[in-house]
């Protein structure tokens, strides 16, 4: 096994298509336990934080760009980001142990596919852009359209995720994600549940819901938000009809599987929860910022 | 793509650790854990799992805790890196060692190499952690034999003495 850490990401995609047995990685949290696992080690670790551009945060012209490999940690103290995007930082900060947040990233996180990842709900829900770093340039695709399965990605041999971009979210707008698991830390999602809301007058009037967790990806709800829009928040809070209505959406979304963390059942009754707790979070963040 | 590090298996790493520059040459592919312990003979930094969960391979790098079996070896290149082995002044243990020892804080000692290094990160960021701050903090590193509380307590009055230290 060799190791090559490119400056630039045309380095990186010479090197990637000079050995179709080259792995990419940025923190190789998921990639050094799979290993272990009995996962074939690549012929050769193409290690991506050493070009700028993968470990650049930029706010300019109304978007945020956030390198690929960026550790969390850096999302979760830049405040102008948490600001920006509150549940999208709480998301990403849920990955692992102070250790691992040091190197846990936004594009490993997504890649690597995992239903319960949790960043990527709250990356959906904000509508994030994946630069993809493609044989001979860059396409550029909705977060949402990476993840296509457990472990499994629309990632081509040799691509790689570069960046995402975010557009400022409007005024009045706020994100909250939420996450059930059996501890209070170092788990994996039993479900996880992302919300962001934009308020106009005493009205939401967009909405978007992304579940974790709860099918063999990230799932956007669009029933969920359409039970929100043009609900009243008036008296602070989420409309009590319209609460329920994201439950049973969220419910109705589920595709989960039963296992040693969560039942079927279980899984689906706590995503019309956090749904709507979350849903009620992203309304207060809305309403205080706007 | 010619590139010399890509031919070799065996890469040249310059570094520092413990404030000291030091070189070596380690396989690609082994972790930096391994190349600490058995190039550099650095045998603090423990494996507990090898896969980032149990947080006994616990070093800093460029001031960050970071688990040393997930990072390949080569990763290190002008990288400051601390251990265990760097925290007391000499033969002048560091308070958070004073305070495991006095407070019996560990007891089969494989954890506490983790546990001293993360434990003097959040010190180093924030001097006066709640109990609830230090049982977050610490979360990445596990302890089978104390049930933590030894640990947490020890924590404290480190940073007790520390603040005391530091007027």
């Amino acid at each position: 096994m060799r190791y090559a850490a490119p400056a630039t990401v045309e380095e990186a995609q010479a090197l990637l298509a000079d050995d179709t047995g080259a792995q990419v990685f940025a923190g190789a949290t998921d990639l050094v336990p799979q290993m272990r696992a009995g996962r074939p080690a690549p012929s050769l670790l193409v290690d991506l934080k050493g070009i700028d551009r993968l470990t650049a945060v930029t706010h300019e012209d109304g978007r945020w760009t956030i390198g690929a490999a960026t550790p969390t940690a850096e999302l979760t103290r830049n405040e102008a980001f948490t600001a920006a995007f509150p549940g999208l930082s709480e998301g990403a900060g849920l990955i692992g142990s102070d250790q691992i947040q040091n190197r846990s990233s936004l594009g490993g996180n997504l890649a690597n596919a995992s239903p319960a990842a949790d960043s990527v709900p709250a990356l959906i829900a904000n509508d994030g852009q994946a630069v993809i770093a493609t044989a001979d340039g860059t396409r550029t695709v909705p977060a949402a359209e990476v993840a296509t399965g457990p472990g499994r990605t629309s990632l081509a041999d040799g691509e790689f995720i570069v960046e995402f971009t975010f557009a400022d979210p409007p005024a009045g707008t706020g994100d909250a994600y939420l996450r059930m698991i059996p501890r209070t830390e170092m788990d994996i999602a039993i479900v996880g549940a992302a919300v962001r809301v934009t308020v106009d007058g005493d009205a939401i009037s967009d909405a978007t819901v992304v579940l974790g967790a709860v099918a063999p990806t990230a799932v956007v709800v669009p029933d969920a938000a359409a039970a929100l829009v043009g609900t009243s928040v008036a008296d602070g809070a989420l409309d009590d009809a319209a609460a329920t209505a994201l439950a049973e959406a969220a419910e109705a979304a589920c595709d989960p599987i039963d296992d040693k963390r969560g039942t079927i059942a279980y899984r689906r009754r706590v995503a019309g929860v956090l749904a709507r707790r979350a849903a009620a979070i992203a309304v207060e963040r809305a309403r205080n910022g706007a | 793509m010619s590139n010399d590090a890509t031919r070799r298996s065996r890469t040249h790493v310059s570094c520092t650790v413990n404030g000291d520059q030091v070189d070596f040459l380690a396989d690609d592919g082994t972790s930096l854990l391994d190349a600490l312990r058995d190039e550099l003979d650095l045998t603090g930094a423990k494996e507990g799992c090898g896969t980032g969960d149990c947080g006994a391979c616990t070093i800093l790098v460029d001031g960050r805790i970071n688990c040393s079996c997930l990072m390949f070896a080569p990763e290190a290149e002008g990288c400051e890196i601390v251990t265990v082995e760097g925290i007391a002044e000499g033969d002048h243990l560091h308070p958070l060692q004073q305070t495991f020892l006095e407070g019996a804080a560990l007891q089969c000692g494989v954890c506490t190499p983790g546990f001293l290094v993360s434990a003097k990160a959040l010190l180093d960021e924030n001097p006066d952690p709640t109990e609830t701050e230090i049982r977050y903090a610490l979360a990445g590193n596990l302890c089978r034999c104390t049930g933590y509380d030894k640990i947490v307590r020890s924590v404290q009055e480190a940073a007790v003495q520390l603040r005391g230290a530091s007027r």
